[in-house]
């Protein structure tokens, strides 16, 4: 018997935008000029809130923070392509999506201020809450889009990861699992080149990441990730087949941490300053804002009231959140159980009681 | 209730019952697991079930312990009750992530918000001649764990109503099943779904010299010592039922009542749950006490192969012994 190729499989890029603001007619999304420019108020508002974060977390009014500026395109365009419904779980950098998938900014303030509220989405929100163990969280959306699939349901669910969360061995369970039961999931890896110091080069020698669904049977692609409509596409795609109940979608978004991984490292000690230059001209909001304005969307007056509306309302999220962050010490232990076992409440009231003292005492 | 209809069932018959009937109860609550579908799982606890509720309910999964937990987290999230069973209880640890930093905690990380109220079911101890690593005791690291509870049944009744518990209980809980005793011994079982409360210990025998605690198939262990002791000693046998949250009253209530405890698991020694409830009738019943309180336990150890699991857990003959040593203090 000779040998015989058995299975091919071909990785495909999509890209929608260049980098100079042009469309590519045959893929361009079908959006309304209000939907393009609701696409746009988001990408400014977070990176305003992003830049925002940063100083205060240089001025110790925030504890560690994880900046998203580069990655924006990856979050607000997938979010745009989904339902009010769907579920989004994401990994820790993922403020942009949070803030398209509606979280408000006080509730994010209060997270990176160390209040567990800021973990709480509001009731009409699905969203689960950070999750900082890396590749873990991917399970969790394989999980609800299982469960919608089994209830009859056309919910899905989005789980965002990195370039190193790929290395992980839940995410080979995640998209394997995924693959098997075809549940609605659309896993998105926004691959910035880097976990913290350690380069995509390192993680794995595939030379890419999209294909590690060919291993798990399941429909993959990579998209320019500093392209927002590239982006919103291969969502909207992704979700279209899993609501169809053709199954879950891997999505590799090339794409730029353009900051540090968070704030308490320096991205020069592992990194060329010439990379980020080179990335920082792929821009997504740059990109994002040439294309409408080329469509004659995009105005100076506009931009200018955005940056105002956006500095606005950052400014009042951030004065309500330092308001409302007293932190209560029933808040630590009211949550554990839907009940609290009396051991629990024994050790809750001894812990006020040493408080008081101790206060009483100074 | 009627409680009147019974039947003499084994541990894992009382278990299989008990997820018939809530699968029946709730649409909501499903089953998977490596094996546990057509093959009825290793231990049989879900023979049955396929055949009567289907695959979209009775799941076959990859062999993957971290991704059954993981993706049992999102569906308990969006509104189902799996029941999900780790093959044997060292394969837990390869969830170990997923149910301690996930499932314990999102109820308490979301402010409520969200809830996973998983259970997962673990055949757990030693005694049956088992591979290498198919017995770890792993209960401590759970019961260490705030916001997953952790309920460990010593015989049929129990096991039928405390799994029923658990099911329905808002919060994850890890169900641990005494594989040594699955088939040991049978008893009345109500053929009627109930529950027994979960976070209550139980007084299996009552007495009065001496407190014997433990939980799982020791339980049968301290009853035949207490058997054997009781021409010479009077001993109570206290039997925990659930681990985490410990039920503190029962355990304070007899050893104020008898002065003199001992206390049995298969667990290592050090760290393990006897030192902590040593440590609570210490804290609050030590003037009561009228003799050092006595561990019987594994030795910090490597859980041996076969040949020396005998000389590895503890035995009626150490039980018997720890207790005249309180006795004669």
């Amino acid at each position: 018997m000779p040998i015989k190729t058995v299975a091919e499989f071909k990785v495909m890029h999509m890209q929608i935008l260049d980098e100079t603001g042009k469309a590519d007619a045959s893929l361009e999304p079908k959006l309304t000029p209000d939907q393009l420019k609701e696409m746009y108020r988001l990408m400014v508002l977070a990176r305003a809130y992003d830049r925002k974060c940063m100083k205060l977390q240089r001025q110790g009014r925030m504890y560690t923070y994880i900046p998203v500026e580069g990655q924006e395109a990856c979050q607000i365009g997938s979010i745009a392509a989904l339902q009010k419904e769907d579920w989004m779980v994401p990994a820790f950098r993922e403020t942009a999506a949070y803030i398209a998938k509606g979280i408000p900014l006080k509730t994010l303030c209060l997270y990176w201020m160390g209040n567990e509220r800021g973990n709480s989405a509001p009731k009409d929100v699905n969203a689960f809450p950070v999750s900082i163990p890396v590749g873990s969280q991917m399970l969790h959306a394989v999980g609800i889009g299982w469960a919608a699939k089994l209830k009859g349901h056309k919910t899905l669910a989005i789980t965002y990861f990195g370039d190193g969360a790929t290395s992980e061995g839940d995410f080979y369970e995640a998209i394997n699992f995924a693959g098997v039961f075809k549940t609605n999931t659309i896993f998105l890896c926004q691959n910035n080149g880097w976990a913290i110091s350690v380069p995509r080069s390192k993680q794995t020698v595939a030379q890419t990441l999209a294909q590690k669904g060919i291993a798990a049977g399941i429909t993959f692609l990579q998209v320019d990730g500093m392209d927002v409509l590239a982006v919103y596409k291969a969502t909207l795609d992704a979700a279209d087949r899993a609501r169809r109940g053709e199954g879950p979608t891997l999505i590799e978004c090339l794409t730029y941490r353009l900051g540090p991984h968070s704030t308490s490292d320096d991205p020069s000690k592992y990194r060329k300053a010439e990379e980020t230059a080179e990335w920082q001209k792929k821009d997504p909001v740059e990109r994002f804002k040439l294309y409408l304005r080329g469509k004659g969307i995009w105005t100076e007056e506009w931009e200018a009231k955005l940056q105002a509306d956006s500095d606005a309302a950052i400014d009042a999220a951030v004065k309500d959140a330092e308001a409302d962050n007293t932190p209560n010490l029933e808040d630590m232990f009211k949550y554990v159980y839907a009940q609290m076992p009396d051991s629990l409440k024994e050790q809750m009231e001894e812990l006020k009681q040493t408080v008081e003292e101790k206060k009483n005492s100074e | 209730m009627n409680m009147a209809a019974t039947e003499k069932m084994t541990v894992i018959q009382a278990i299989n019952s008990a997820l018939a009937q809530e699968m029946e109860r709730s649409k909501d609550v499903i089953v998977m697991g490596e094996d546990v579908g057509v093959d009825g799982g290793v231990f049989r606890a879900t023979e049955g079930l396929y055949a009567k509720f289907g695959a979209g309910r009775v799941i076959d999964t990859p062999l993957a312990e971290s991704a059954i937990a993981g993706t049992a987290i999102g569906m308990a999230a969006y509104g189902l009750r799996p029941v999900i069973e780790m093959q044997f209880d060292g394969f837990t640890y390869f969830a170990l992530h997923q149910l301690i930093l996930h499932a314990a905690k999102m109820r308490n990380r979301s402010r409520g918000r969200l809830t996973t109220p998983v259970v997962v079911r673990a055949p757990f101890g030693g005694g049956i001649r088992a591979l290498e690593l198919h017995c770890e005791p792993i209960e401590i690291s759970f019961v260490n764990t705030a916001g997953i509870k952790v309920v460990c049944p010593s015989n049929p009744y129990d096991a039928k109503g405390l799994l029923a518990a658990a099911i329905r209980d808002p919060d994850p809980t890890l169900f641990l099943e005494p594989k040594r005793i699955y088939r040991a011994f049978k008893e009345e079982v109500p053929l009627e779904p109930y529950v027994v409360e979960m976070e209550k210990a139980k007084i299996q025998r009552e007495g009065s010299d001496v407190t014997i605690i433990s939980y799982g198939a020791m339980v049968r262990t301290c009853l035949q010592a207490a058997e054997t002791l009781s021409k010479e000693v009077s001993c109570e046998v206290v039997d925990l039922r659930t681990l985490s949250p410990i039920d503190e009253k029962t355990i304070l209530d007899s050893a104020r009542k008898t002065g003199r405890v001992v206390i049995a698991h298969e667990a290592p020694k050090t760290g393990g749950l006897a030192g902590e409830i040593a440590a609570i009738i210490a804290e609050k019943a030590m003037m009561n006490l009228q003799a050092p309180i006595q561990r019987v336990t594994a030795p910090d150890t490597p859980v041996p192969l076969a040949k020396l699991e005998e000389f590895y857990l503890p035995d009626e003959f150490r039980i018997v012994k720890a207790a005249r040593k309180a006795m004669t203090f």
